[in-house]
């Protein structure tokens, strides 16, 4: 499979290039823009933001390994990030992540992101989201929800189609 | 009775409010902009010329301005450490990196009130002679991203940003950077590293100064988007008159973002040091008390990394005596009392709590976020997590509480290159002198139980 990004997509990231007099302080920029696209960053799309911005692929990859919102693997098409942090766990982070797990058929007690077999999917703890006062919260992509009893939790899996 | 009193969150949450231009302007926004920029020069007695962005940072010296992300230093003095004659341009980042678990005040202007804080860095920008400035905002926040774009394009659209503002001569760009889910991105100089495009290792100081070999090696200026916000109050009201606010050395007012058992968690505004925490937690102006039938156990006073108090605990406060929910939320008192406000997060904890889970969740943050640069902090803070695992999964011993402490000793203290190190070892510390008899307890009863095992084992094959 051939690693193509549409003219569209690369005239945005010459775009966001542009905002920077060093082009190497566009990677994780442009890399935002890809996994956008993407899903994911492939060996592929670190090559590419290497020669884009005239750098050797260790100086991108070694982004991709050290910041944690940068996938290296494809997630599900659905990510449900869960705040784990001590004001959520204190207002039930960890039952409503588990409620997810059971719910989707995963091991709650598993580390990392865990994807269901139908790719649809991914569930994971993350650290705190920064909105401790309507705990527990939680993202489902960009989408942010607050205050997440169980049965809102299911509204939400209801809600992904 | 304390009240909040709103000076950032005048408007953010009134029915009706839109973060968009035009709401803002109806709400006398940009004034303080057109004030800034319009400053004559004025004359001094010596016969020298003070020129208008002098003026401004001089106002912001006056006003008394601390830092509200958590350092608590001196807004004034960080900017008067500017390299001004180094030829090279000065640079400006706004951290919106807002990361530390227990704080979300930047959030709600963020998302609310952009404007304001666009304004703000403006302001701060002009008078700092900064022509190009970033708004590192934290990954997790996309759609405050998003906002923060529009807005810059509203203002772009205004001549409130770009060439020759308001006709001024003055040019000045401002991006929105993202970050991608890093918490050593609030630290300064790892932030500055994330920009340049690089994974965020803090620099070592010295030499690495922002003011002096900041972004790109140019000076740079990296303030927290709540104070930069001040910044257009201090223009708008001028320097004396915010002192007035707030309490001699603490000057102004903060967000206090409260969460954890209370009946009303959320972010209240008051005039630093002019409510207490016990009023924070209880009145009804504010939190509204712990739930039905609980008492306190513990308070994290300023974001998880200050240290914890416990409830009854009693301090000496300039030579008198004062318990934990008197002290007067400020900087000064919660450094006297030996831990800090920091972000001005209140973390709450009634008697339902397992204090050993709690300092375990902690630091697992920790242990996650290190960057790995130093050994210390990098092997510390995961001993501590893994110890902290075992006693919360029924693995303990009694002596974890010593192997706790003598770990948590040995990162900070001029050890690592950066804070990081005493920001994870303090919680432990804290957590474990004043609650050991729980850490104890907890392990013991953990050995008891596998001596059993083992014992029963060992019958059991005879």
């Amino acid at each position: 499979m051939s690693f193509t990004v549409p003219a569209n997509l690369e005239a945005g990231i010459d775009e966001l290039i542009s905002h920077y007099p060093v082009k190497r302080a566009a990677s994780l920029m442009v890399l935002h823009a890809l996994q956008e696209h993407f899903g994911w960053i492939s060996q592929e799309a670190v090559e590419w933001t290497a020669k884009k911005l005239e750098l050797q692929p260790i100086n991108v990859y070694e982004l991709v390994t050290f910041y944690p919102m940068l996938r290296q693997q494809p997630m599900g098409k659905y990510q449900i990030k869960v705040c784990r942090t001590l004001s959520c766990a204190l207002g039930g982070a960890y039952e409503l992540h588990k409620h997810f797990c059971e719910k989707l058929g995963l091991d709650a007690r598993a580390h990392g992101p865990q994807t269901t077999k139908d790719g649809k999917f991914t569930v994971e703890f993350v650290e705190c989201l920064a909105s401790c006062g309507t705990a527990p919260v939680m993202m489902v992509n960009d989408e942010f929800h607050q205050g997440v009893s169980h049965a809102k939790a299911d509204e939400i899996v209801g809600g992904c189609k | 009775m304390p009240q909040e009193y709103k000076l950032i969150l005048n408007h953010a949450d009134e029915p009706g409010y839109t973060p968009d231009i035009e709401c803002y302007l109806r709400h006398g926004g940009y004034d303080a902009l057109k004030k800034a920029v319009a400053l004559q020069p004025k004359d001094l007695p010596d016969g020298a010329k003070r020129s208008g962005p002098e003026q401004i940072r001089q106002e912001v010296m006056a006003s008394g301005l601390r830092g509200r992300g958590g350092a608590g230093f001196s807004c004034g003095l960080k900017w008067s450490f500017v390299d001004r004659k180094s030829s090279k341009p000065i640079y400006l980042i706004c951290n919106a990196d807002e990361s530390e678990p227990g704080t979300f005040k930047d959030r709600q202007i963020i998302y609310k009130d952009p404007h304001q804080l666009i304004e703000g860095v403006i302001i701060s920008c002009f008078a700092n002679d900064v022509h190009l400035a970033y708004i590192y905002i934290r990954g997790e926040m996309p759609d405050g991203a998003k906002l923060l774009n529009r807005a810059l394009q509203e203002a772009r659209a205004k001549n409130f940003l770009g060439k020759n503002i308001l006709g001024t001569g003055y040019d000045l760009e401002m991006h929105v950077h993202r970050g991608a889910g890093a918490y050593i991105c609030g630290e300064e100089t790892g932030l500055i590293e994330s920009l340049e495009g690089k994974r965020s290792y803090p620099r070592i100081k010295p030499p690495y100064f922002p003011a002096v070999l900041g972004l790109w090696m140019c000076p740079t200026i990296v303030n927290n988007v709540e104070t930069l916000c001040n910044v257009k109050h201090i223009v708008a009201m001028g320097g004396a008159e915010f002192a007035k606010l707030g309490t001699p050395n603490n000057t102004g007012t903060r967000i206090v973002s409260l969460s954890g058992h209370v009946k009303k968690p959320g972010y209240y505004e008051i005039e630093i040091g002019k409510a207490t925490i016990g009023e924070l937690i209880n009145d009804p102006a504010f939190g509204g008390g712990l739930r039905p039938g609980r008492s306190l156990k513990a308070i994290i006073p300023g974001g998880s990394s200050a240290k914890v108090f416990k409830a009854g605990e009693k301090f000496n406060i300039k030579g008198k005596e004062v318990d934990l929910l008197d002290l007067p939320y400020d900087f000064d008192t919660l450094i006297q009392a030996g831990s800090m406000s920091g972000s001005s997060a209140i973390i709450v904890m009634d008697d339902s709590t397992d204090i050993v889970e709690a300092l375990a969740n902690i630091s697992e943050f920790y242990a996650h976020e290190s960057c790995g640069q130093c050994t210390p902090c990098r092997e510390g803070s995961l001993w501590m997590s893994k110890a902290l695992h075992r006693l919360t999964h029924g693995e303990g011993r009694a002596q974890d509480a010593d192997y706790l402490i003598k770990i948590a000793d040995n990162i900070p203290g001029g050890r690592t290159i950066c804070a990081f190190g005493e920001a994870c070892s303090w919680p432990v510390q804290s957590f474990v002198a004043k609650f050991k008899d729980e850490f104890i307890a907890k392990g013991a009863a953990d050995e008891k139980r596998h001596a059993k095992e083992v014992k029963g084992a060992g019958q059991a094959r005879r």
